[in-house]
């Protein structure tokens, strides 16, 4: 540029300048973002603060207890019976599933087993609570995605599964069904038969659902290689459920804990996949729900007739001691640890719920990613605010 | 080991697997480990605080512990204002517990009735770890000094136990040391106290006290403290 | 007429511009509430909105209503001016595309000779629009769905032009209604009867033209500026009341005068078969309603089934496919052209 007029000068200035300023104002460097703790993508109120380089996630951090309702606290002034009207609302979509464990806790400490069909029933229960669950999961991580109607779908074909919880309970959402020693009610006439139709349709919906969205190319471009969690890791952190098989740990609960739940009385499959990213745990959640109605139809055709409720006293006091009981709930490993003195109520009741543990990994993952991804991650962790906060 | 065993009937099963995981921790912390118990399926150690830290190492790569389930706390003194509640008797109206019972009576003021495997302060602190590949948890628990809770930290072997030590530290007051930053994880940052405490008051409670297990709620015009109706 | 000497152009130009002006909301009203309202609601097996009037069908009006009468707001700190110009530089470029497109053939408001040309050129002012609506809203969020939407719709600019070159070669004109002559008159293998629709001929080009048209408009899959679960509703997050009106005329309008220019290059536009001279003037706005209804169908139908695509691999689908694609499109069409 050995010749440069006057203009150009001028304008090289003027560019420079209008540069700087772009640069001061603009902070490209290290813009903080606020997800939350009202946000379309976040699964209630969760708020994650995200520093950005460009469009990379330089730090993140969630912030929790938006939702903190002091659970914890709450149980050691509530009587047993009284304690699960409480723990149905930890994880809502889940609802039948959190109060199991604690009754089985519970139950060991008395050493009352509740008789085989309330078993049955149970586990009956406990696997709808995971299809009802994980459906939802199987629309909403579309919707975090853009693809706006699968989600109809998932919602429509749970309403299937939400009809036979409440004819047998009486509630959709917080069925308040087990007790101690077996379960409040027997079942109404005709379900056993609307169930397995129910079944039948879940399982046209989960085949609907990988025609829809999982075989679509944009959703696996998205996902695939997105959020990969080593295994190793994912077990520091208290990973568990579909998040840590999808990582390729052989880990299931179900299986892998005596429980006197049904689960050994019939035939089914732990799915994993290798891969770790956010499709493998679209996938295993998929074949869990495909699982799930295969569970409650053996279980169905071999429910034992008889009483649902052991001989426990009117007033339920448990004797002192202490207790960890923990099953495979559709977020992952929840269990009770209850400590009780002998009263009415309990003593103290620690309750390790899946997402806390889920949503710690966000840190360690979320660094060097891209914006849209850090929706497609944790869509693809699926946590409940009411389980991280309890 | 200090499973009861029944009189006259055979002894229950030894547990090899449960067994064998404490022998194990044994040896590797030697007299560190103050008590264990094995019974139900599950097994439960207590640790001196000094070796906390160490027994996350020892749990992680020697034992094989992969996984890490929780991490908590556990305050003995009594709830308040709970013992002396009302029990309902089914042949007659509400009567007051009043002897205490026998599992709830009053505790000798300094003492604690702490849980299994022992323990003989009022704060412990206490954490499960699982092992995927044996299918065997464990429970350990370590005291804690009540005047100034602090043991060391487990962030650097279990990663997870980062948010476990926060919400500890924010519910109950223990300090973690070695711990990259404790800070409040459900509570505002300006919170004061410690809610899990059975010393921090829930406010319901304090209106009024457990009414303990009321099963009927009475007819209207029957009921005890309503005004005098004109139909007497 | 009225004894006035009114000159014949202004008469007719006043008339035509009322029509168009009119026109864009109707656009906005019909596609909003056959394709978002009932055709959306209906693929997720869901009604939609039923209470204002018979089947909804004043839901829109309602809105629009509603939007009319909320109060007129300023971020804090957002600059006032741009903030208050950038939907009608939007709503301006839809406005201007509304010129060239014919639905008779003499109802055109100008024939121009550039048409196509001048439709492309004028329909890029909407980026404009756009950045001014990020940058002075003063929210992180917005500025980046405006940046987001700058880098999309400048990359897409390129596979629409291209694709289009395909059916000005194969017209041997720019001028939209030459284009429909060219269709009218052609025919395919001898066969003359129903003319020579480009869309046989290009195809791919056709393809081109729809993904393209989908990126231009933001919608899904090509929705990264909107992205409504990422970042709420991107460079429209601060508008709200009659503001946000222009943006949503805007959008649905555009959409409208893309599915006809897409009618018009690639269907026949105005043009049916047998019908010639004075009835096709009648008969042509309702062939061409038909047609832009059709292309609308495929523009709205993909934007409910698919997820959307990030930034870079949207990027990547246009530089390394769509373009190279339409690159192979125009020599093939070259080559053709000359063969026959």
């Amino acid at each position: 540029m050995a010749v440069s007029t006057e203009w150009q000068k001028a304008a090289y200035v003027a560019a420079q300048a209008a540069d700087a300023r772009v640069h001061v104002e603009l902070e490209t460097e290290g813009m903080t973002l606020n997800i939350g703790p009202q946000h379309p993508a976040t699964h209630g109120t969760l708020r994650i603060v995200v520093r950005l380089d460009g469009e990379q996630v330089v730090w993140a951090e969630p912030v929790a207890g938006y939702m903190h309702r002091g659970y914890e606290k709450l149980c050691e002034v509530r009587t047993y019976p009284q304690v699960t009207t409480l723990i149905n609302r930890i994880d809502w979509l889940g609802h039948f599933a959190n109060e199991v464990p604690f009754i089985l806790a519970a139950e060991q400490l008395m050493g009352i087993e509740a008789p085989p069909r309330a078993q049955w029933i149970r586990t009956i229960f406990f696997e709808m609570a995971r299809i009802a669950n994980i459906t939802l999961f199987l629309g909403d991580m579309g919707v975090q995605l853009g693809a706006i109607t699968p989600i109809f779908f998932a919602f429509r074909d749970r309403e299937h599964v939400l009809n036979l919880m409440e004819a047998a309970t009486g509630g959709r959402f917080h069925p308040n069904y087990d007790r101690i020693g077996g379960l409040k009610d027997d079942l109404p006439r005709g379900w056993v038969e609307e169930c397995k139709t129910a079944m039948k349709k879940m399982r046209g919906f989960c085949d609907e659902i990988e025609d829809l969205l999982m075989g679509n190319e944009i959703f696996q471009e998205r996902t695939r290689g997105i959020g990969v969690i080593p295994p190793a890791v994912g077990l520091e952190y208290g990973l568990s459920g579909a998040n840590i098989r999808a990582s390729g740990v052989d880990f299931d609960i179900r299986r892998d804990e005596p429980s006197p739940l049904a689960y050994k009385s019939c035939d089914w499959k732990v799915w994993t996949h290798p891969d770790g990213d956010s499709f493998a745990r679209y996938w295993v959640r998929l074949q869990e729900v495909r699982e799930s109605t295969k569970i409650v139809d053996q279980l169905l055709e071999s429910l034992p007739a008889g009483s649902i409720q052991a001989k426990v006293p009117r007033i339920i006091k448990v004797p002192a001691g202490e207790a960890w009981a923990h099953t495979e709930n559709p977020l992952g490993e929840m269990g009770y640890y209850v400590v009780s003195k002998g009263g009415l109520g309990p003593f103290r009741v620690k309750i390790r719920t899946p997402s806390f543990s889920n949503v710690s990994i966000v840190p360690w993952l979320l660094r060097g990613v891209y914006v849209p991804d850090v929706i497609t991650i944790l869509a693809s962790l699926y946590f409940i605010l009411g389980d991280i906060d309890r | 080991m200090s499973s009861d065993a029944d009189e006259g009937a055979p002894a229950p099963p030894v547990d090899q697997v449960r067994t064998g995981l404490v022998g194990s921790l044994r040896s590797h912390l030697g007299t560190a480990v103050l008590e264990t118990e094995v019974a139900n399926g599950d097994v439960w150690v207590r640790l001196e605080r000094a070796a906390w830290s160490k027994a996350a190492g020892v749990l992680r790569n020697e034992l094989g512990m992969d996984y890490f389930c929780f991490l908590s706390g556990l305050d003995w003194m009594a709830n308040p204002g709970l013992s002396g509640e009302k029990v309902w008797d089914p042949d007659g109206g509400v009567s007051l517990d009043e002897e205490g019972g026998d599992e709830v009576a009053e505790e000798p003021a300094g003492s604690h009735h702490t849980g299994v495997a022992g323990g003989d302060s009022r704060f412990q602190v206490f954490a499960r770890v699982y092992s995927t590949g044996e299918k065997v948890g464990i429970t350990l628990k370590a005291d804690l000094d009540e005047a100034d809770p602090r043991i060391g930290s487990w962030v650097a072997v279990y990663r997870g136990a980062d948010w476990h030590e926060r919400e500890a530290w924010e519910m109950y007051g223990f300090t973690f040391d070695g711990h990259p930053g404790l800070r409040h994880m459900y509570l505002p940052s300006d919170f004061e106290g410690h809610p899990m405490r059975k010393d921090f008051p829930l406010l319901a409670r304090e209106v009024k006290p457990w009414p303990g297990l009321v099963d009927v709620e009475a007819m209207p015009g029957e009921e005890a403290g309503e005004g005098e109706g004109t139909e007497g | 007429m009225l004894g006035l000497n009114i000159d014949a152009y202004w008469a007719t130009t006043t008339l035509k511009v009322v029509v168009v002006l009119s026109l864009i909301p109707m656009a906005a009203i019909i596609l909003g509430y056959v394709f978002l309202l009932k055709m959306m609601s209906h693929m997720q097996s869901r009604l939609g909105p039923m209470e204002a009037g018979p089947h909804g069908v004043l839901q829109l009006m309602a809105d629009g209503v509603k939007f009319m009468q909320k109060e007129d707001i300023f971020p804090a700190k957002a600059d006032r001016f741009v903030f208050a110009t950038a939907p009608i530089v939007v709503l301006m470029s839809t406005f201007l595309l509304y010129i060239v497109i014919p639905a008779g053939p003499r109802l055109v408001v100008e024939d121009l000779d550039t048409g196509i040309f001048f439709a492309l050129a004028v329909s890029s002012l909407s980026v404009l629009g756009i950045l001014m609506a990020g940058w002075s809203s003063a929210n992180k969020y917005s500025l980046i769905g405006a940046l987001r939407a700058a880098g999309q719709l400048i990359a897409y600019e390129l596979p629409l032009v291209l694709a289009v070159v395909g059916v000005v070669m194969q017209a041997g004109t720019m001028s939209l209604q030459g284009i429909v002559h060219a269709q009218a008159d052609g025919e395919i293998f001898g066969v003359g009867f129903m003319g020579n629709p480009f869309i046989f001929t290009q195809f791919i080009g056709f393809l081109i033209f729809l993904a393209a048209a989908q990126a231009e408009l933001t919608q899904t899959p090509f929705d990264m500026p909107v992205a409504e679960s990422e970042l709420v509703a991107g460079y429209m997050t601060e508008y709200t009341g009659f503001r946000f009106l222009f943006f949503f005329m805007g959008e649905f309008g555009t959409a409208f005068a893309f599915a006809a220019i897409g009618a018009t290059l690639f269907l026949g536009g105005w043009y049916v078969p047998g019908v010639h001279g004075a009835t096709a003037d009648v008969l042509g706005p309702i062939v061409l309603g038909t047609k832009i209804m059709f292309v609308a169908f495929l523009i709205f139908w993909i934007r409910f089934s698919y997820p959307r695509m990030r930034e870079d691999q949207l990027q990547a689908f246009a530089w390394k496919f769509l373009i190279p694609l339409s690159l192979v499109n125009i020599a093939i069409t070259g080559i053709l052209k000359v063969a026959f």
